[in-house]
């Protein structure tokens, strides 16, 4: 099996960890993976924004098409690639490429599901001994349905203190560009994310999505609450005698 | 064309609404008490209920059969309605709407009419046109007659005065409420007798009534009302003429339909299992209830939405408002933000493709995207990808110079390898703003600090090790 990494824009650009950490994961587990250095964004970002850019489609079919699987560290940008890229050629009148774009993106996985789908397994051989808890983002939750699957990955953690997160399934308040366009919409649904965090005492926020970690990662830097925001690679990549 | 009350400005400022709204600590503290209240009941009904997935299913193929042979069910609808005693009417617009009503409610000779809840009417701005040709229309629905009473606007579809607590609503009634007891509190039953004591003396004297309907039935002509607290019943019975103005898209084909439809709302309006008075009449039943019956269905936009491929699932509606109190965004802002008679996630699409985007562009952008309100949707409309269509539309209709450019600008950045390596290390510029960021980003700083870059880009370590 050929499988690509697609580390998403955001994760290439500024939070390189997570991808490392995705690396290091599908190694571990005997994957050979590759990076193909033509990928850049699958255009969610703009998409949500009211842009459709179908050359962003076609780069990301034309990077990835050639592999058995794809996998992404993001349930957003997997959500958009499933959800997105074929109603975006459809806009275009680009009936080719709406279908290969179908395609690819059937075989494009955000990491749990492709360690639990198609790897079938829910214990990585991680080690974290910290007070952990888990923030479902909403394309994690409501556009790709992963139900239980990183909470299992997470509950075979060793030394992991999984506490849940009240309130969970309620949204942050980033929605990408939402948080310029509505900000004080957005901060106040933030305020709310960040009491039901403290509430928790846990030392790490964790979630399937950089970007919702980013904005409320941003707010707890903000008011010193001291509580360190990882993407669930990152937990998932720890093994004993490193962290 | 005239909308009436569709949108209550051009181009509604949500995102200036909405920054004021969220400041305003009572009406949070009494939006999210109530949409917390509603969702709970209303997740607990659905939970007992082991069909429900299958019954959204069905509810949107009943709606998708209407809409699809819209034509030929509003004349079945008219041919057994006629033939039942009942008069139809059509109107294109609010204006002509109004007109219609006006005209009927003159015939009679009254100049005083009864009102059931009504969205339709609330959207052509009928009370208002009533109004202005010597017409008075009284409310009857006890949070409407709480709107009516204080010149406000309703803020819910299905909860029109939910921004109010009862210690606001007893001010409202001492104040504008003339047979309101001196000694009024704001004890719920003491609340509920008084406006109870003041619309018992409307029922029995209005000889007209003016309703909206819940369901229209194509094959009897039969319209019905769902409603929680009788006083509809009163204005649909008690009155010599009755006034319906239905939207097109109220059909359902056959009275079996209701089944569906009957399980579904309740439990995603109120959170109730049935509600506790659901009317139904076919014409006139001779020497019982109305004599004089009239249908106004109006469009008022409802064909342009039935035009647009993606977002003529939002004619599905049947108006439970579950969506708003799932809505994160609705909870923090109420509904008046939305400058739209339809608000929250529904509203944020439906208005826009009646009205023309162009006219409401920054209703498609309420929303984070977060996909609740598609999941409790009882007719299973996709309102996220509504949603992106939509911005999609605004964006080609209302061009942005700065916005565009900034897109373009990333798009380019973003459509090849070279261009792309180039762009990340420029992110390492972020460090000196992460605190204080020159405007638009300072929208985000002003909150939040932007992330410390790192050393180097992904790509960067995959190339060297």
């Amino acid at each position: 099996m050929r499988v690509a990494l697609f580390a998403t824009c955001l994760i290439d650009a500024l939070f390189p960890d997570a991808g490392k950490a995705t690396v290091k994961i599908l190694e571990r587990l005997g994957q050979r993976v590759e990076f193909p250095l033509e990928q850049t964004c699958c255009g969610q970002m703009h998409a949500n924004s009211g842009y459709f850019e179908a050359a962003l489609v076609e780069r990301y079919v034309d990077t990835f098409e050639p592999y058995d699987a794809v996998v992404a560290p993001s349930a957003s940008c997997v959500g958009a690639i499933r959800h997105q890229h074929a109603m975006i050629a459809n806009a275009a009148n680009d009936d080719a490429l709406a279908q290969r774009a179908t395609k690819t993106a059937d075989k494009t996985y955000e990491l749990s599901q492709f360690l639990t789908d198609v790897l079938h397994t829910d214990d990585v051989g991680a080690y974290f001994p910290h007070r952990v808890t888990y923030h479902p983002t909403c394309h994690s939750l409501r556009m790709l349905n992963l139900g239980d699957r990183p909470l299992r990955l997470l509950s075979n953690v060793k030394g992991i203190d999984l506490v849940e997160l009240p309130r969970n399934d309620e949204c942050c308040g980033f929605g990408g560009t939402f948080s310029i366009k509505n900000p004080d919409v957005s901060a106040a649904m933030l305020a709310d994310k960040m009491e039901a965090v403290i509430e928790t005492n846990a030392e790490v926020l964790c979630a399937g999505d950089r970007s919702c970690l980013m904005h409320i990662g941003g707010g707890l830097e903000r008011i010193r609450a001291g509580v360190k925001t990882l993407h669930l690679a990152e937990i998932l990549a720890s093994i004993e005698g490193e962290s | 064309m005239s909308y009436g009350e569709l949108i209550w400005s051009e181009d509604p400022p949500f995102a200036q609404n909405a920054s004021k709204a969220v400041n305003d600590s009572q009406l949070r503290r009494n939006v999210r008490k109530a949409t917390a209240t509603i969702r709970e009941r209303r997740a607990g009904l659905v939970a007992e209920t082991p069909d429900w997935q299958e019954l959204r299913h069905a509810g949107a193929a009943i709606k998708d059969e209407v809409l699809h042979h819209l034509d030929e069910y509003l004349t079945q609808f008219e041919r057994h309605a006629t033939a039942r005693g009942a008069h139809v009417h059509w109107a294109n617009d609010a204006q002509e709407a109004n007109q219609i009503v006006t005209d009927l409610i003159k015939q009679t000779g009254h100049t005083e009419v009864i009102k059931v809840k009504s969205m339709a009417t609330q959207e052509i701005g009928l009370v208002e046109a009533l109004k202005q040709h010597g017409i008075s229309a009284h409310e009857t629905d006890l949070a409407e007659l709480i709107i009516q009473l204080s010149h406000d606007r309703p803020s819910h579809i299905v909860v029109p005065a939910l921004h109010r607590n009862r210690a606001e609503i007893r001010e409202i009634f001492a104040k504008h409420m003339p047979d309101a007891p001196k000694d009024l509190t704001d004890d719920p039953h003491a609340l509920a007798e008084a406006a109870r004591v003041h619309l018992r003396r409307l029922f029995l004297k209005t000889k007209t009534a003016i309703s909206g309907a819940n369901f229209a039935i194509a094959e009897t002509g039969g319209l019905l009302v769902a409603e929680s607290e009788g006083n509809g019943r009163m204005c649909l019975t008690l009155p010599e003429t009755l006034i319906s103005v239905v939207g097109i898209e109220k059909l359902i084909p056959t009275f079996k339909d209701l089944e569906v439809f009957l399980q579904l709302l309740p439990r995603s309006a109120t959170g109730e299992r049935m509600n506790p008075y659901n009317s139904i009449w076919t014409g006139v039943a001779k020497n019982d209830g109305p004599q004089n019956v009239h249908v106004v269905f109006i469009d008022n936009g409802r064909t342009r939405a039935l035009a647009d491929q993606v977002g003529r699932q939002a004619l599905r509606c049947i108006r439970c408002a579950a969506c708003l109190n799932v809505c994160p965004v609705y909870e923090r802002t109420g509904g008046h933000a939305y400058g739209s008679t339809y608000p929250g996630p529904i509203g944020a699409i439906l208005t826009p493709l009646m009205v023309g985007v162009e006219h409401a562009p920054q209703l498609p952008f309420a929303s984070s995207l977060c996909g609740a309100c598609y999941e409790v949707c009882p007719v299973e409309i996709d309102i996220p990808t509504v949603l992106v269509k939509l911005r999609h539309d605004a964006v080609k209709a209302k061009p942005h110079k700065a916005e565009d450019a900034a897109f373009a600008a990333a798009a380019s950045a973003m459509s090849g390898r070279r261009r792309w390596t180039l762009a990340l290390k420029a992110a390492k510029t972020l460090r000196f703003l992460r605190h204080t960021a020159p405007p638009p980003l300072s929208r985000w700083t002003r909150t939040r600090d932007l992330p410390d870059p790192p050393a180097e880009p992904f790509r960067e370590w995959w190339r060297k090790r």
